[in-house]
């Protein structure tokens, strides 16, 4: 199995009547990635996506999906930046979106410093996605 | 400015109305997501990465005071107090609610604007040259035509459902500020051996995946031909375009699939029945009535120089430096055309905000500047500006931070939205662009630079001309991480060119580095007048690709 398989997901969506991103949390949507419910199983992925249908026909969410992430001391990292960009706002404009709306809460100290550890370089956030 | 007869006036509020319900049944449940989404595209909304994404047209790029003022109130009511400026001479909205929209049309709607033909395949917006009706170069103003495209396309019904979208460009100079070739379909307006006024129509240009440049369809057509003219290559286009593969559906794909000749031969063939069948004519009277409301103010008789305006020029050196690069001679003596530059260093190209909005309109009524324009290198112009005015226009853009004087420069960048908005985005587009900027900020080493078209697209689709750019970026996404692909010696221009790949992608962190190396070795290897272009067009791309590689070498060995 492709590493990328055994990666833990996330349900996600855009909320039809503002077309805000949000997050499946076990019964029903919340607007801030931290409050994700975390499928580590794929079959389970599935089924909450096939069950997604339900909000949608209920006219809550539109374009339900499920994304990849990493676990870093069991705080759910994005693995592309779409989903990190997303679940924040956009990197050009912190001012703007759920970052700027306490929706979006940088990961714990220790996860950075355990990221410090396991890669070369610098310590990097691995919330941070500046260029 | 054009002003909506009844007929406009009630088929914006029809419009609106339909959409309103359409909205309206959506949230009740009546549409599906599937039935409502092609509805919303047909009016100009698009569901982005954050929220909706509202796209409102901006005819041939052109603003009255109260038209930017209404831009800026349902910025700031409806959204975050500020709009984006994109190539296609339209103004984005990043953050309106689905429920607020039928609203923000009406908005729209008691000033004669509208989100119809921003999407969907049909004939879209018809852009102009943004210095239509100003400057001293052209035969005649293009956006009359334009005009009449609009209102000739809006309703026809053979092309409201296209294969795919279509975009028509006018243009009515030699030097070509409306990148016309690369449009579908590009109309310049010539005069022929006899000093008669006509059209050159030429078809297939495009960018995206595959790129084109538009192949010449005919030399002159006449003036009263124009519309069964270009009826007649929409015809060929919608009978023989390939509806099969969303990839070919251009009309570029057809063009290059049977050949020019062939095309050539084509429309011919459909123009000569279309005339046989007694066909609509565009009468000159009607001609003439539309482009009376195009005409110029009253210019005023002002004896060059204008005191003011060069004593100014010797005093303030800032000032001096925009006129340099900011203004561009008018037909009118003693007025120019002043560009407002909206690429400030360390800004996001093309955005303005609601209170810059409503300051450049009250600046404008302040000095009886009856329009606007919007240029597809997302920057806005003053078309009609008395020089002795410019001092005081100049302090007030300072003041709103609005005086960049980059235009045409290294730092005013096109750039998309890229993937910090876009849901279709691979990367990001913005930070990239203004780290460059930030990289070649001093003025004196852009100008040392000159002429050099930085553009850059966040995907394939090349909202940002990537394609076009004398330098392109586009960004990639390699397994997962933003990369970006380097591209030299494209033109938008009259000598318009596909750029060509440099080879493998760069990483974020490298891109800037090697537009840097790039640039640095076309001061080196150029000849005295040459502009980045033509040292590309005479050297190739060995030189600058010997060195933009610089990093990943060094890390390999
Ligand atoms: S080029 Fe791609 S990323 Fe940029 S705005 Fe267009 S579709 Fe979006």
């Amino acid at each position: 199995m492709s590493k990328r398989a055994t990666d833990p997901q996330i349900l996600t969506a855009n909320r039809l009547i503002d077309g805000r991103v949000v997050y499946w949390q076990g019964a029903g949507w919340a607007e801030s990635l931290a409050e994700a419910e975390i499928f580590d199983d794929p079959e389970a992925a599935d089924a909450a996506l096939k069950g997604a249908a339900r909000s949608v026909a209920e006219r809550v969410v539109v374009g339900t999906y499920l994304f990849a992430v990493r676990l870093d001391e069991g705080v759910a990292v994005p693995v592309k930046a779409r989903e990190l960009i997303r679940a924040a706002g956009p990197s050009v404009r912190r001012d703007l979106g759920k970052q700027a709306e306490g929706l979006f809460s940088p990961p714990p100290v220790h996860a950075q410093v355990r990221h410090a550890r396991t890669t070369p370089g610098p310590a990097r956030d691995p919330f941070d996605v500046s260029i | 400015m054009y002003r909506y007869d009844e007929f406009d006036a009630r088929f914006v509020a029809e419009r609106v109305e339909q959409f309103a319900g359409q909205v309206a049944r959506r949230l009740a449940g009546e549409l599906s997501e599937d039935e409502f989404k092609p509805l919303r595209l047909m009016n100009g909304l698009y569901l982005q990465l954050h929220a909706y994404m509202l796209r409102i047209a901006v005819p041939y790029g052109t603003l009255a005071p109260r038209q930017l003022r209404k831009l800026a109130d349902v910025a700031r009511r409806f959204d975050k107090g500020y709009g984006h400026f994109t190539t296609r001479t339209n103004m984005q909205l990043n953050w309106p609610r689905l429920a607020d929209v039928p609203a923000i049309l009406r908005e729209l709607a008691t000033v004669e604007m509208h989100a119809i033909q921003t999407s969907g395949n049909c004939i879209r917006n018809v852009t102009a040259d943004h210095f239509a009706g100003a400057t001293p170069e052209e035969i005649e103003d293009p956006r009359p035509l334009c005009e009449i495209i609009r209102q000739w396309s809006s309703l026809h019904p053979e092309f409201t459902f296209l294969a795919r979208k279509f975009k028509i460009a006018v243009g009515a100079t030699v030097h070509d500020r409306a990148a016309l070739l690369y449009h579908d379909m590009a109309v310049e307006i010539v005069k022929n051996a006899e000093g008669r006024t006509g059209y050159r129509v030429s078809a297939g240009g495009g960018m995206g995946r595959t790129p084109y440049i538009a192949q010449l369809m005919c030399e002159f057509v006449e003036r009263e031909d124009i519309l069964a003219y270009l009826e007649a290559v929409l015809r060929v286009y919608n009978q023989d375009s390939r509806r099969d593969n969303i990839h070919k559906q251009r009309i570029k794909i057809l063009v290059n699939a049977i050949g020019a000749e062939e095309m050539r031969r084509r429309v011919a063939r459909e123009f000569e029945e279309i005339k046989a069948q007694g066909y609509l004519r565009l009468p000159q009277e009607e001609l003439d009535r539309i482009a009376a409301y195009f005409a110029p103010p009253k210019f005023e008789p002002i004896a060059e120089p204008v005191a003011e305006y060069e004593a100014a020029r010797t005093k303030d050196k800032r000032f001096a430096d925009w006129c340099a690069h900011n203004l561009a001679a008018h037909r009118a003596p003693g007025y120019a055309i002043a560009t407002i530059s909206l690429k400030p260093i360390g800004g996001v190209p093309g955005d303005c905000t609601s209170e810059q909005m409503e300051a450049i309109a009250d600046l404008m009524d302040a000095f009886g500047l009856a329009e606007i324009r919007v240029s597809h290198e997302q920057n806005l112009v003053l078309p009609h500006v008395k020089k002795r005015d410019l001092p005081a226009i100049f302090a007030r853009l300072s003041e709103l931070g609005l005086a960049t004087p980059n235009a045409g420069l290294v730092t005013d960048i096109i750039c998309c939205p890229g993937l910090d908005y876009c849901d279709l985005a691979n990367a990001r587009s913005i930070p990239i662009a203004q780290k460059i900027a930030g990289r070649f900020a001093d003025l004196k080493r852009q100008e040392e630079i000159g002429e050099l078209k930085i553009k850059m697209s966040g995907c394939i689709n090349a909202c940002g001309h990537h394609h076009a750019g004398h330098i392109g970026i586009l960004g990639v996404d390699k397994k997962g991480v933003e990369h970006y692909q380097l591209q030299l010696g494209g033109s938008g221009a009259e000598d318009a060119a596909i750029g060509e790949i440099m080879g493998p992608g760069f990483t974020a962190k490298e891109i800037t580095d090697a537009v840097e190396r790039v640039v640095d070795e076309y001061l080196r290897l150029r000849q005295p007048g040459e502009r980045f272009l033509d040292t590309y067009r005479r050297v190739g791309m060995e030189p600058f690709k010997n060195v933009a590689y610089l990093e990943q070498l060094h890390a390999a060995y």
